[in-house]
């Protein structure tokens, strides 16, 4: 099934793109992450255009956050004003990386930032996670279930002024904090095509100290908000988003996620999180590899 | 009115010129290639006629090279190069124009069939091509540029070079077949037909030929680039949309 991509220029197989968003999907589901880390380098490494790639996986982003959101909107899983602190924050970021994204082109570095903040940021978490996972599931083995970590917020988000209440996050904390991740993940949103879910959740957690029962409902409404400013920033300046590319990868990922939220409540917590931390090291292995190596084309074609 | 005697003169120059040169009548395939939904790539079929005048020597002899060009942009080439363990683009060059695509074929190696620097006036052959760099730079550094662009174009298919493709029946029919990948670029493309008799290129004919998308990939192209926010609105619909579907329609299966 052959199909053509009008802003990408050339004709995929489209059958093996809605396969690559339903893998996608099925991650996403189960860790409750947008899964746009995974599938804008996938389809670089399928031959997309990089900018492409970045500017259509952050439209599909937002079919599979919604499809997941949804889910737990019914279970009173979000904190719409947490949510709505990260979406101004998100905005901004967005804008922000716009500039950035523009400034790159023009000096031509975009594909190496792009891959060098991947590495940084997939293995730096991947080994937080991973740490975190491999202690949890020793214990459980063990038999001697952890200690319930005492939640706390960071003590540099404690001495930020201005608190409020979040009531449903169980928080009394300056909304600057949030305001600076929303900030930081729409940069990384802009840039890299992710939702930021997979810094985005850690960072509830552990900085900021929210209750796991509206981590990651909150998290996706975010994404949801981010992922649809990214896609407008990057019509209206890359003017790189192909919707032919977003519907084929939107109709594996949204049944894709369904199905991984199905599987995800047949296995244990930690091995899934010890799971997506072996895929999200194996990823920045893989890109930093690819960094070293001498790359297939020493040279790159730009239109002016 | 009086014609001064050296214009008439020259008309009848011209055309005993014309007389004794001979004339090509070339034509394509198809004059509109277009880029539906479904679009993997076409083959583009240039033929054509040679008409010599009576008692033209040397034409079995006779060779056509065909130049399929795309439409000219200005590009920037940039070259990775090892930097502290990575590979960062590291120099670049401009050119004001190069083609998107560039397609050559000929009834022979075009090294037999022209010397170099006729090569190089009517641009016969990808290495000689006259691609114009947009600064000065040292002709060591715009030959190894040149080489990368052309090598990448090369293995995309967008520049291809096809020695042997023409083939001439009777001294009097030529036909070529050049295929145009999924990648092609679009634009007004012109197919130049040169006829060549002992390394001099004795007559040249040139046919338009526009490469455009149709349908749905056309109006998802204008859209994006003219209506950029109403497009990402459509975007963003079809997006949410998807997403919403699934999620409702999952919770009552």
């Amino acid at each position: 099934m052959d199909i053509y991509l009008p802003i990408a220029n050339l004709s995929v197989n489209g059958l093996v793109i809605v396969l690559l968003g339903g893998l996608v999907g099925i991650l996403s589901g189960m860790f409750g992450v947008g899964g746009g880390f995974l599938t804008t380098p996938l389809l670089i490494f399928y031959g997309i255009p990089p900018t492409v790639a970045a500017a259509s996986a952050s439209t599909q982003v937002t079919g599979a956050s919604v499809s997941g959101m949804i889910a737990h909107l019914r279970r009173k899983g979000v904190d719409f004003q947490m949510g709505g602190v990260l979406v101004v924050g998100g905005a901004i970021g967005t804008g922000v990386g716009a500039l950035i994204f523009q400034q790159l082109q023009r000096w031509g570095q975009t594909d190496t930032v792009i891959s060098i903040i991947y590495v940084v940021m997939l293995t730096s978490i991947g080994g937080l996670m991973a740490k975190e996972s491999i202690t949890a599931v020793r214990a459980t083995r063990a038999g001697t279930p952890l200690p319930a970590r005492k939640r706390r917020h960071h003590p540099l988000v404690a001495n930020l002024p201005y608190r409020w209440r979040f009531y449903r996050s169980g928080l009394y904390i300056s909304p600057l904090a949030p305001l600076i991740l929303g900030i930081l993940t729409g940069v990384l949103t802009m840039l890299l095509g992710v939702g930021g879910g997979f810094i985005m959740v850690p960072a509830m957690l552990y900085l900021l100290g929210m209750g796991a029962q509206v981590v990651v409902g909150t998290s996706l409404f975010q994404i949801v908000f981010v992922t649809i400013a990214s896609t407008m920033m990057h019509s209206m300046t890359t003017q790189a988003v192909d919707v032919v590319l977003a519907a084929l990868l939107l109709v594996g990922s949204v049944t894709g996620a369904q199905l991984g939220a199905k599987f995800a409540q047949r296995l244990r917590p930690e091995y899934l999180r010890l799971m997506l931390a072996g895929i999200v090291l194996l990823i920045a292995f893989w890109m930093a590899l690819g960094l070293g190596f001498q790359p297939d084309e020493i040279y790159t074609v730009q239109q002016l | 009115m009086t014609v001064p005697l050296w214009r008439i003169a020259a008309i009848f120059g011209l055309l005993a010129v014309s007389a004794a040169s001979p004339v090509l009548v070339p034509d394509v395939s198809q004059d509109r290639v277009q880029i539906r939904g479904d679009f993997t790539g076409a083959e583009l079929l240039l033929f054509g006629a040679i008409s010599y005048p009576p008692n033209t020597p040397d034409r079995d002899t006779a060779d056509i090279v065909i130049v399929l060009k795309g439409p000219d942009s200005s590009i920037v080439v940039r070259e990775k190069q090892r930097v502290a363990g990575i590979w960062v683009n590291a120099d670049s060059s401009e050119f004001r124009s190069a083609p998107g695509f560039f397609a050559v074929a000929s009834t022979r190696p075009i090294d037999n069939v022209v010397d170099p620097k006729t090569a190089d006036i009517y641009e016969l052959g990808i290495n000689h091509l006259q691609l114009s760099p947009a600064s000065a730079i040292d002709s060591g550094e715009l030959k190894r540029f040149e080489a990368g662009l052309v090598d990448l174009n090369e293995r995309s298919r967008r520049y291809i070079s096809l020695p042997g493709a023409v083939t001439i029946t009777d001294d009097l029919l030529y036909k070529a077949r050049i295929a145009l990948p999924a990648s092609v670029p679009v634009g007004t493309y012109t197919a130049e037909t040169f006829l060549v008799i002992k390394k001099r290129v004795v007559a040249a004919e040139t046919k338009k030929i526009i490469i455009e998308k149709i349908g749905m990939g056309r109006f998802i192209t204008n859209m994006a680039k003219d209506h950029g926010f109403i497009y990402g609105l459509l975007a963003v619909a079809l997006s949410v949309g998807l997403g919403w579907a699934a999620g409702t329609l999952f919770r009552r299966i």
